[in-house]
């Protein structure tokens, strides 16, 4: 089975400046997702690429969001789901890539692994910075939707975060995170 | 009718002006002296700061007078403390105090950007919506929670304010800029390629001065290049705005500020309202720019809050970031 994502034309762009963003960014996606694949990351397997209508189409990946998951599992599963994703997210920024919009509703469950999806926003980085947003964002989704067991979740995957990419970068990117968090910039909504 | 009046000074960047509003929002006056640079220059600080120490007494009294207000009736005293331009910030600043300490008024300190939100929320009777300022000091987007605008989403580098008055300057197109591209703009729609960068929430404009600048060296017409430059610029804070809703979910969006007037700029943020059932408002064209009323209207909001601040501590803030003001006078949405 196959899905095919689509990026709609937006009426407040001219058509011109419309088609060449929706066709560079369906590029740089599928380009990203390529990528990912590469260094291990588990993503959609890309079919094929359609710059001309602003869209690919990617294998169906029959399961639920993380998101709905993490409900439905018991705490040590969705401890481990969560140290999985950790892992994932490690691979990714040690491959020079960030998500951009790295979310559990971005995350798809199925045969006993995650996928990653929606690179829309994600980019070529080895920035600290970039990695930071990334680390905040899933600890916001988190904390937004899960709220009574956020922060085991949360811990679960920075130990698997670290247990990827090593103590001392680990810590970086949570500080770099806890730095951009008070920059009030991302922060939650009352 | 009997009512409480507030007295606002404003001399954060060009504009010197003063005004007189009624604890109801009626604005009884509203006087400005501008300080205008010449083309291809841009604000002098040092130059506006005379400007503004010369026109002050002037301004002051017109607005008093204009209100038929006595200085002895005001209830408070509002001032812009920041965020500005140093020297032209302390030139409002001393008048103020001089004024609240001769006739023992109270002095209110105002956030010029949070001025910028309450005039437009005052003129436009948006209650609870997403803030889009746009002005040559800002390019943020906010949004109200737990008793402070918070941004959402902002440029990176130079506002898009900046954008205009910079590419105007190196080419000496008179100031202000803003209206001056967008008159060229409308005489063309040849549009040609230049970068758009947005991040999230975010977006940067230096990457597209320099590339307009360079459109113009290898020979496109300057009409084309504003008309280009407009539509990158406007299409890519209409593209955060939009993010910004998403996540949000407010249902009103008022567009503030000096680059408010724009009418590319308008047109983009109601498209993008509509698309999320969202009712865009603008602020009343009168109050885009820098102005009196702007602080005399916050100035009211936070007096009837019992926020005043001691004439010796009346620093000038030439930093201050508005998601730092504690807005006590207004309450979540629930």
């Amino acid at each position: 089975m196959a899905v095919r994502k689509t990026r709609l034309a937006k009426p407040y762009r001219v058509l011109q400046l419309d088609a060449a963003i929706r066709r560079g960014r369906t590029v740089h996606e599928t380009n990203l997702m390529h990528e990912a694949r590469k260094l291990g990351v588990p993503v959609p397997a890309i079919q094929h690429i359609d710059p001309e209508t602003s869209s690919f189409i990617m294998d169906y990946v029959n399961g639920p969001t993380l998101k709905e998951e993490l409900y439905a599992v018991s705490p040590e599963t969705r401890g481990k789901q969560c140290n999985l994703l950790g892992r994932m997210v490690a691979l990714l920024h040690e491959g020079g890539i960030v998500h951009g919009d790295l979310t559990i509703s971005n995350v798809l469950c199925a045969d006993g692994k995650l996928f990653l999806i929606d690179f829309g926003l994600g980019d070529f980085s080895t920035e600290l910075e970039d990695r930071g947003v990334d680390l905040l964002l899933l600890s916001r989704a988190m904390k937004s939707t899960h709220i009574k067991f956020h922060e085991e979740i949360f811990a679960a995957f920075l130990h698997g975060y670290s247990a990827t990419v090593g103590k001392r970068l680990g810590v970086e990117a949570v500080n770099k995170m806890r730095e951009i968090e008070r920059r009030g910039r991302y922060s939650e909504r009352t | 009718m009997i009512s409480l009046y507030c007295l606002g000074i404003e001399s954060t960047a060009h504009t010197f002006g003063a005004s007189v509003v009624t604890e109801q929002g009626q604005i009884l006056s509203d006087v400005r002296d501008v300080y205008v640079s010449a083309p291809g220059t841009g604000i002098h600080p040092r130059e506006a700061a005379e400007h503004h120490s010369v026109v002050a007494a002037k301004v002051v009294s017109s607005a008093l007078n204009n209100a038929g207000v006595n200085a002895s009736q005001l209830a408070g005293v509002a001032i812009a403390l920041g965020p500005g331009l140093g020297p032209c910030l302390r030139v409002g600043a001393t008048v103020a105090r001089s004024i609240a300490s001769f006739f023992h008024t109270p002095l209110i300190p105002v956030n010029h950007a949070i001025g910028h939100i309450e005039i437009g929320t005052l003129t436009t009777g948006a209650n609870d919506p997403l803030v889009v300022l746009v002005s040559g000091g800002h390019t943020a987007i906010a949004a109200f929670s737990g008793g402070k605008w918070r941004i959402f989403g902002e440029t990176e580098d130079i506002t898009l304010g900046n954008l205009y008055d910079m590419f105007a300057r190196e080419i000496n197109l008179p100031s202000p800029a803003g209206p001056e591209i967008e008159k060229l703009a409308a005489k063309s729609e040849n549009f040609i390629s230049l970068p758009y960068v947005v991040k999230g929430n975010d977006v940067s404009y230096s990457g597209l001065l320099t590339a307009s600048l360079a459109k113009l060296r290898t020979g496109v017409s300057l009409e084309d290049v504003c008309y280009s430059m407009q539509e990158v610029s406007c299409s890519m804070l209409a593209e955060a705005v939009e993010r910004s809703l998403a996540y949000t979910r407010k249902k009103e969006v008022l567009l503030t500020g000096g680059v408010a007037a724009n009418r590319t700029l308008q047109k983009k943020l109601s498209d993008v309202a509509g698309l999320h059932d969202a009712t865009p408002h603008i602020v009343n064209q009168a109050y885009t720019g820098d102005c009196g009323p702007q602080i005399a209207w916050t100035g009211m909001l936070a007096l009837r809050s019992g926020v005043t601040i001691a004439v010796a501590e009346s620093r000038v803030r030439p930093r201050w970031r508005l998601e730092d003001v504690d807005i006590v006078w207004r309450r979540d949405a629930s």
